[in-house]
């Protein structure tokens, strides 16, 4: 039966399923571990500690300007891992899909996991999809989980976190909260707000070469920066001060904040990390951060203090200092 | 420095050799946010004293008018179109979040006019708008109620909590146990009304109010007027925000307010009942108001215990006088509105002004 659109029948289990896979996972994914159709991958991992990470995308809409809800899958995942200091290996994605998508929609989902994955070198190996009726799902929610493996030398738990460190941002932060929402409502700007979405593996290849002098790193997704610099607060034990003028925020996303009164700093980020380093080597990391296309707006933006302990304070352009608190409740739902 | 940073500086030096004691009040909640998050409170000399007014429009939404809305949403044929702040605002006894997880069709707009757009897509449900605000959204409001009566919608209307701010000042005027000697007025509200209103507050009460923006360098701009104003006591209503701000505001803003609301005695949390500070729909467009259409309860305020959000709202006490700020009351499980609004006063307080004990 030829269909444009997924049916019940596709989750069966039957026949239909088996098409689903041939027709559409099997064609962008092709690799020996999908081909051997097992009912789980066999892995051989390098040596070194393994690092596992999942994460659930229920984005809406699902595709905006930027990004979709498929790339979105895979970065998130593979930056996750980045942020452990591992480099990533192996994927494997679960799929909740509501009756009646497009399967137009389906291959183009599908596809740009595929070309994200390679781009990010990392494999896809297992899958499962699941079909929902028409109103128990919003056209597709997809579950990635991740492992790679750590290099020796590297470890950045927030532990090692110390009075004096240096804090970067990979970059300008705020796009992918505003590009969402902005696709969303209908908003136009001048200039339009694109996602950041990234997969950032390369980031992780460049600290990697500089051992332990990178103490941590993380990446700003929900909750944005002001809520990431909370918890490296809050786990280090330390104190964190930003100032604000440093804090690279494009003009239109300042723009459209200032207009619709949000805070770019609470703003998701899918292609931007938090980067805490010794401050012996902090000039030469971030010029080699600044080489990459993916951290080319590298900044520093502040230092990590031993007081307010747990705590971090924002500069502000007239020299008080003010609490930089955690989102409170919900800014913007269904971002990622 | 920047020609600009040498700027503000230079207003600071100002502001900081200022030795009288003053008190000046912030109306507006966008500045109420604005100051703290540039932290001028923390540099203005101790003898000055920023307070924080009633210009919430989420904090000054009385308690029994959440519980009214609350009573509304029981009904299953309606939908209710709500800005995101007033759905954490406490009731009596609930809240529109949590109305919503028990079932009621409750969702979060940007604009009334997507209210509109929901309402032409929902034919079979009663699509209700929460009008909350000031003389900045009543406009809009007003505009697309008329819009719905030429598209002649029949399952679109708006529950106007709709309020205006000189009434309220005068309240605050009036109360000796306030000390306010100067306003930094709101300056989205008077583009629209115009300074007028003020100019008339200004005489009454022999006090000088300046418009500002809600740059910082408006706001510092703003104090460095209302303390020269003061020194030479006089009490004029001067526009800082002179880039938006016209002496006669916005015509056309006035007019679409005229034409759709007529003022009406109206209860504010804190405050009490104000007479003529609210904004009713006027019979014309009665076809729209949805107090009338689903005869909504008029519900007296239950005073929450231990809540001093009136107090706060009047300028009376700053929020960490109040027993239960950051105790019983954050902004994730909120007492009262003040911690609840992005602009409530005790929120910007929690969010931005670092205790001092902690530094």
């Amino acid at each position: 039966m030829k269909t444009d659109r997924i049916l019940m029948a596709h989750g069966s289990g039957g026949s239909m399923s088996q098409q689903l896979i041939d027709d559409v996972f099997k064609k962008a994914w092709n690799n020996p571990y999908l081909s051997a159709m097992l009912d789980g991958a066999l892995l051989d991992l390098p040596p070194g500690r393994v690092a596992m990470t999942t994460d659930s995308f229920v984005i809406t809409p699902l595709f905006f300007p930027g990004g979709a809800i498929g790339k979105l899958s895979i970065c998130g995942t593979v930056n996750d891992l980045v942020a452990c200091g591992a480099k990533p290996l192996f994927l494997s994605t679960a799929m909740i899909i509501e009756e009646g998508l497009p399967l137009s929609d389906l291959h183009k989902i599908v596809d740009s996991m595929a070309r994200t994955a390679r781009k990010a070198r990392i494999c896809l190996v297992t899958g499962d999809t699941k079909v929902v009726e028409r109103g128990s799902a919003d056209g597709i929610f997809i579950n990635t989980t991740g492992i790679g493996v750590i290099p020796s030398g590297i470890d950045y738990r927030p532990s090692r976190i110390k009075d004096g460190d240096v804090v970067m941002v990979t970059g300008p932060v705020g796009d992918h909260g505003l590009a969402v929402l902005a696709q969303r409502e209908g908003l136009r700007f001048a200039t339009p707000a694109l996602s950041d979405c990234a997969p950032l593996g390369v980031i992780g290849r460049v600290l990697e070469k500089y051992g332990g002098e990178v103490k941590c790193m993380r990446d700003p997704t929900r909750g944005g920066l002001a809520t990431v610099l909370n918890e490296l607060a809050r786990q280090s034990g330390h104190g964190i001060l930003v100032e604000g003028g440093k804090i690279p925020v494009s003009p239109v996303v300042q723009g459209a904040c200032d207009m619709m009164g949000l805070d770019p700093l609470y703003m998701a980020n899918e292609g931007k990390m938090v980067v805490i380093t010794a401050p012996r080597q902090a000039a030469e990391i971030i010029r080699d951060l600044r080489q990459l296309s993916e951290a080319s707006g590298s900044a520093i933006i502040g230092e990590v203090r031993l007081e307010p302990r747990q705590m971090v304070l924002l500069q502000t352009e007239l020299g008080a200092q003010r609490i930089l608190a955690m989102l409170e409740g919900e800014h913007l739902p269904r971002i990622c | 420095m920047t020609d600009d940073q040498v700027y503000l500086q230079r207003l600071l030096t100002e502001i900081k050799g200022e030795s009288s004691p003053y008190a000046l009040m912030e109306v507006c909640g966008t500045h109420t946010m604005a100051i703290a998050r540039s932290g001028i409170r923390d540099l203005v000399p101790p003898n000055l004293k920023l307070l924080s007014g009633p210009g919430c429009p989420v904090c000054v939404t009385a308690q029994g008018d959440i519980d009214a809305v609350v009573a509304m949403v029981q009904d299953p044929a309606i939908t209710l179109l709500t800005f995101g702040d007033m759905m954490r605002v406490p009731g009596t006894n609930s809240s529109l979040q949590e109305e919503r997880s028990r079932g009621s069709d409750i969702r979060v707009v940007y604009s009334p006019l997507d209210a509109l757009a929901a309402a032409g897509q929902m034919p079979d449900r009663q699509v209700v708008f929460l009008g909350i605000g000031f003389e900045t959204t009543a406009p809009p409001v007003g505009a697309t109620i008329q819009q719905a009566a030429e598209m002649r919608l029949a399952n679109f209307s708006v529950l106007s909590l709709h309020k205006v701010v000189p009434p309220a000042l005068e309240v605050i005027f009036g109360d000796p146990d306030i000390q306010v000697d100067g306003l930094i007025c709101p300056g989205h509200v008077v583009a629209v009304t115009g300074v007028e209103p003020y100019r008339h507050l200004a005489d009454k009460a022999h006090k000088p109010m300046v418009v500002t923006g809600f740059e910082t360098r408006d706001i510092l701009e703003g104090i460095v007027m209302l303390l020269r104003q003061l020194h030479r006591d006089r009490a004029q209503a001067e526009i800082q925000y002179r880039r938006v701000v016209k002496p006669e505001g916005n015509k056309v803003a006035q007019q679409t307010l005229q034409d759709v609301f007529e003022p009406a005695d109206c209860r504010w949390r804190g405050l009490g009942l104000i007479p003529q500070s609210g904004l009713k729909i006027r019979s014309v467009y009665q076809d729209y108001d949805a107090r009338l259409k689903f005869e909504v309860p008029d519900i007296e305020d239950v005073p929450i215990k231990g809540c001093a959000c009136g107090e706060v709202l009047r300028g009376r006490i700053t929020p960490r006088e109040c027993a239960l700020f950051g105790k019983g009351c954050t902004p994730l499980q909120p007492i009262g509105p003040c911690m609840v609004s992005q602009e409530g006063a005790c929120a910007a307080y929690y969010r931005y002004t670092p205790d001092k004990g902690r530094l």
